[in-house]
């Protein structure tokens, strides 16, 4: 009988692994940014590219970056989430136009909608790099001190927002 | 110092006109280094591919970035790190040593370890119970006969 036990085990331990390995989603990679200060930029605002917008002036305030593009397929999903987010006037949501032209960019948030404060434009995607973007959608939650909270990469949906986003905004807006 | 401060001047300028004037991917040197250092990358897009071979958008940016970055006279290890400290530890095809990358750098020494020892202790106590079985005079006769027997049978 005893020596059934140790293979026994031994599948056993293997079957763990792989079952936890199943519900794993490669694709979400930690961002090592997490805890860190948000990179600092200053962009050219979308509808107005003679102004530009940095980072830096939304110290004190509780915020979300949303890394979007016309041309993402995700985005459409997402869209509609943010819209109806920013209405509740509870977070501020800041657009980055990431690898986009402007007129497209303009154009899907006229058909669709603008839920953003305002959007800036990453044509060249080098903030994109900075903020360790690899996949659009992404969005960051950042707290008063400039400091990110918070990554979720792909489309944010309601679920998510309720769960996860919303609590955590709370929490670092009370602190 | 003074001759070191005026040769770096002199080095200076140069280098920052080089990396602007013309197309840093047709520099056969930083293009050589530039894919020696990739070709240990992870794409982050399209994950099984490393970052010289990948063709996501976000690949190309980053070899450029990267070529940028040569021409600046970066080491690579700061080039690794800059990369690091934006997407992580999984950009890398050898990840560091740390407290947590234990069992993935010697897990598989530890398993070959095991199941060599479990192999030497099962070969141990086979060859031991082998030795035990010793024939009683009786069966040795009886097993004499057989073989004979067989001998017979085959002649």
């Amino acid at each position: 009988m005893m020596r059934f036990i140790w293979p026994l085990v031994a599948f056993l331990i293997l079957a763990a692994f792989l079952y936890k390995g199943l519900s794993l989603n490669p694709r979400e990679v930690n961002s090592p940014l997490i805890d860190k200060p948000a990179p600092a930029f200053s962009l050219p605002q979308l509808h107005d590219p003679a102004k530009s917008f940095s980072a830096e002036e939304m110290k004190g305030k509780v915020w979300l970056l949303n890394v979007w593009a016309s041309w993402c397929v995700s985005c459409r999903e997402e869209h509609p989430v943010l819209v109806e987010l920013s209405k509740q006037n509870i977070v501020p949501i800041y657009g980055l136009d990431y690898k986009d032209n402007r007129a497209d960019g303009e154009g899907w948030l006229t058909r669709g909608g603008d839920p953003y404060t305002l959007s800036v434009s990453d044509m060249d995607g080098r903030v994109g790099i900075d903020y360790g973007v690899y996949g659009v959608p992404e969005t960051y939650l950042i707290d008063k001190q400039g400091i990110i909270r918070y990554k979720e990469i792909g489309p944010v949906t309601t679920e998510k927002l309720r769960d996860v986003i919303l609590p955590k905004v709370a929490e670092l807006q009370a602190k | 110092m003074k001759r070191l401060l005026i040769l770096l001047i002199c080095l200076l300028p140069s280098s920052v006109f080089a990396g602007e004037a013309k197309d840093l991917a047709k520099d056969p040197v930083i293009e050589k280094r530039m894919v020696a250092l990739a070709e240990n990358l992870r794409c982050l897009v399209c994950q099984n591919e490393s970052l010289a071979s990948s063709h996501a958008e976000l690949a190309e940016d980053l070899r450029k970035e990267v070529r940028e970055m040569i021409a600046k006279g970066m080491t690579d290890d700061q080039i690794t790190e800059y990369l690091v400290a934006r997407y992580g530890n999984f950009v890398l095809y050898t990840p560091p040593v740390k407290s947590y990358t234990l069992l993935l750098w010697f897990g598989p020494f530890a398993l070959f370890l095991i199941g060599g020892g479990a192999l030497f202790y099962q070969l141990r106590k086979r060859r031991s119970t082998m030795q035990e079985a010793e024939l009683s005079p009786e069966a040795e006769q009886r097993a004499a006969a057989m073989l004979n027997d067989d001998k017979d049978n085959h002649a």
